[in-house]
Formats: structure tokens, sequence, C-alpha cells
């Protein structure tokens, strides 16, 4: 395993409001890690509605998520952030010397003097199907992602959905799998119209099966798939066999291990006090959608305000031995001089 | 407006309606566990529910996008609907709605 590194601090969630502590927390010489999940910054924003507007940013009447985040990191540039991204927050531990060490799903370890949680409402991760039992095949029958397409060669394959993950995986693995079956609820997709017309090609030629159907049922031991149980829409039941079954329903959130921080949570909110925004541990700080306070809005502007003033609480804790004047952008030389433009 | 709205356990709440808004954000505001992860951006397809006993059929058509969306839910059914795309008004006075899993 690589040495840990070693920042400021380290902001958990790369969506805007994680984005514009790098900035608050710049202006005043602090350095920081984000780490996300997902593999670009901007959060929900970029996730789940980069084209909708958004009308009650200040100053901004109109923009859309994606390009709040992308004036996002325009602006957050000069501080020089580093980003770890498809990586999840999976552990935070105290050290002997008072700093924080968070680890990450993929074995990255950023050792900080301050963690600020700015995760939203949590993590992003595949949408489980409703369908009873599914725990025990994930990872050995049941998979949400494909990491090794070898590992389904002369498998019987079973794939859900109709978007664009579904249709794809369909034309890659139909070559390789023994047999390959796409199910979904209605004979309509929202994937990109060549990939459904190379999928139906594929179905005249009898090279897969598609089904107007869902998944009722999954049959097999030791987590090892043997059939399962299609429903038609006609409520009609047959059993399909099959070795290993990829359902792509899109993602969701779920608050995840930041549950097992030791923090104490309220409804899967974290308090904080509304002066530094810090939790009732010294140390960790929580901004924008994932805390909790008398009044508390979900609004993005509502978060930059925590931002700033979680940057200020954190300094004193950075740099213990340091005076903080403040300053502002507008006749500050100095903070000019760090923005890169005098 | 009233809506009737089934929870996932089959337990019956009726929710008053304000015109003007959506069955989401009236299902959110009683209290019912409905994600709406997207806050009603027609983006996620955690508000999605069953149009029961014949109200389907009396409620606009969904547009191409909530199509679209619903192929990103759970358990879809003939039936299915994403609540915020469903605006509350006079004529809906007594629709009947029921959670779908997730």
């Amino acid at each position: 395993m690589s040495e840990p590194v070693e920042t400021d601090v380290v902001i958990v969630g790369a969506g805007p409001i994680g984005l514009f502590a790098v900035f608050e927390l710049g202006l005043l010489d602090l350095k920081a890690h984000l780490v996300d999940i997902l593999d670009r910054p901007g959060g929900q924003c970029t996730e789940l509605y980069p084209e909708k507007p958004i009308y009650d940013i200040p100053g901004l009447p109109i923009v859309t998520g994606q390009q709040l985040v992308d004036r996002l990191m325009d602006q957050i540039r000069p501080f020089g952030a580093a980003f770890h991204f498809g990586e999840m927050a999976s552990g935070l531990t105290r050290q002997d010397d008072g700093r924080w060490k968070l680890k990450t799903d993929a074995g990255t370890e950023i050792v900080a003097h301050v963690v600020v949680i700015a995760a939203g409402a949590g993590s992003f991760v595949p949408k489980r199907p409703p369908v009873p039992g599914i725990e025990p095949y994930e990872g050995k029958s049941v998979h949400y992602s494909v990491r090794k397409m070898e590992a389904f060669r002369g498998k019987d394959v079973l794939i859900a959905g109709g978007g664009d993950s579904a249709l794809d995986w369909t034309l890659n693995l139909a070559p390789i799998a023994k047999s390959l079956t796409l199910v979904h609820h209605r004979d309509g997709f929202r994937a990109a119209q060549h990939s459904v017309n190379q999928m139906r090609e594929l179905v005249a030629e009898k090279k897969i099966q598609f089904h107007v159907a869902s998944v009722k049922a999954l049959h097999g031991e030791g987590g090892h798939l043997k059939s399962v149980t299609l429903q038609g829409h006609d409520k009609r039941e047959w059993q399909h066999p099959v070795d290993h079954f990829l359902p792509f329903f899109g993602l969701t959130i779920k608050l995840g291990p930041i549950a097992e921080f030791g923090l104490n949570l309220h409804e899967n909110l974290i308090q904080v006090d509304t002066a530094r925004f810090e939790s009732e541990t010294p140390g960790i700080f929580g901004i924008g959608d994932i805390i909790t306070y008398p009044g508390k809005l979900k609004l993005i502007l509502s978060g930059f305000h925590e931002a700033a003033l979680m940057a200020q609480a954190a300094f004193h804790i950075c740099r213990p031995n340091e005076k903080l004047r403040f300053q502002y952008t507008t006749s500050s030389s100095n903070l000019q001089k760090k923005l890169g433009v005098s | 407006m009233k809506i009737i709205a089934k929870d996932r356990n089959g337990k019956e709440t009726e929710i008053e309606g304000r015109d003007g808004w959506t069955i989401m954000e009236m299902l959110r505001d009683a209290g019912l566990p409905i994600t709406a992860e997207c806050g009603g951006a027609c983006a996620c397809a955690t508000c999605h529910v069953y149009i029961d006993d014949g109200w389907y059929e009396r409620l606009p058509k969904p547009s191409d996008g909530e199509v679209d969306m619903l192929d990103m839910a759970l358990a879809v059914q003939p039936n299915s609907r994403l609540s915020c795309q469903i605006t509350c008004s006079q004529e809906l006075d007594g629709i009947k709605v029921t959670l779908a899993p997730e």
C-alpha cells in the first residue's frame, strides 16, 4: 500500500458545496483533498439534473446544474485541490497526533487536521431491484457493474433495464455469453436509438432473447444462481436458467459508511453548531445537505455560507499559532495573488 | 382535493392536495416515505407510484421524458407514474396512489 497523503483538510463529497469549500479554504491558504464516489465533480447537480435550470443561485438568474459545477471548477482552479474520484470514503480514525486518517474503498489514505463531510444525501450506489433474497447473490451472481467481461464467457446471462448501461452490456456480452436475455418492463427504451436497433437485430437473428418482463424471484444456492422466475405483463410466470444477473436501474443515494464514522447522527443528518459548522466531534465539520441545525434549508446557497464559516473555524485547527486576518477579495492584493488575478 | 395514498405496508392515508402542487410534494409533506431524490426534476425515478382504481386512464398522458425515466424505476407496472409529474387539481379529487417498492 502507498504512503498516506498529508493535507490540511479532506472533504468528503465533490458536489457544489464541497467544491466551494475548496475556495473558502484556499483563500486562507488551506489545502484540500476531495473524495467522491462518482467519477466527476458535481454530485447531484451533474448526476441527477445536469440540464435542469436552477433559479436561486445569487447573481445567476438561471444556470444549469452542469454549468454551475463548471463555473465552480473554474473558480477553485487556482487552489489546486486534489480529487479522488470513483472512491468511497470508507473509514475514519483519529491518529495519536490528533489528526484524522480517512480511508477509501480504493485503499487511498489521507491524513488531515480537519475532515469536512459535504456528502449531500450520501453516496450514489446502484439501485437494487426489489427481488426478495437478492443480497447473498450480490458479487457472485448478481452484478451492478461489469469489471471483467471474461467472467461471463460461456455463461447464461440475464440483463434487466432499458437505459444505456443495459443496452451497452447486452451488445458487449452477447458474443461472449452462452446465452443472453434482456428483460425490460416495456418494449421501448430510453437508451440510444442505435444501440436499440443493434439489439433488435440480434434478437431477429436469434442470437439473444428479449422479453417484456421483470424478475420476480431468484433460485440457487451458496450465492450462485441457477434460474430466475420471470413475470410478463400478462402476469404469466416462467423459469429461466441464469448463471449471472445484471440489473441496470441507475443510481440512488444511500448514506453509506458515513453512518459508521462515529458521528452523532439525527435521522441520518449530522448535527452541527451554526457558528463553526462543526459536528459534536471536534475536527469533523459538516456542510450542505448532510447537516441539520435549527432553521436549516437544503439550498445550495445555504451550503456556500456554511462552507465560508467552516473554513474560518478550520483555519484555527490547521494553523493554531497563526492569526486569521479577515480580508475581502475586492481589496486584498494578497487574496488576489492567490486567485492569480494580480 | 383529496389524495388517497397507500404506503408500502398497505396503510391508507388521506392527504389534502393543493392545486398546482405535485402529488410528490403532497406525499412528502404528509411525511410518507417517498425519496424524490432529485426534488421533482423528473431525473431520478424515486417518486414512483402506482395509480389505482382506474385513475391512471383519467390522468394526462406521461411525457416522453417521464416514460424514459420510468426505465430507471424498479417494479414498473402498466399503471406506474412518477408522482412529481402529476399536478394536483380539482379533477383529480379522490385520486388513489400506492407507493412503489424501493
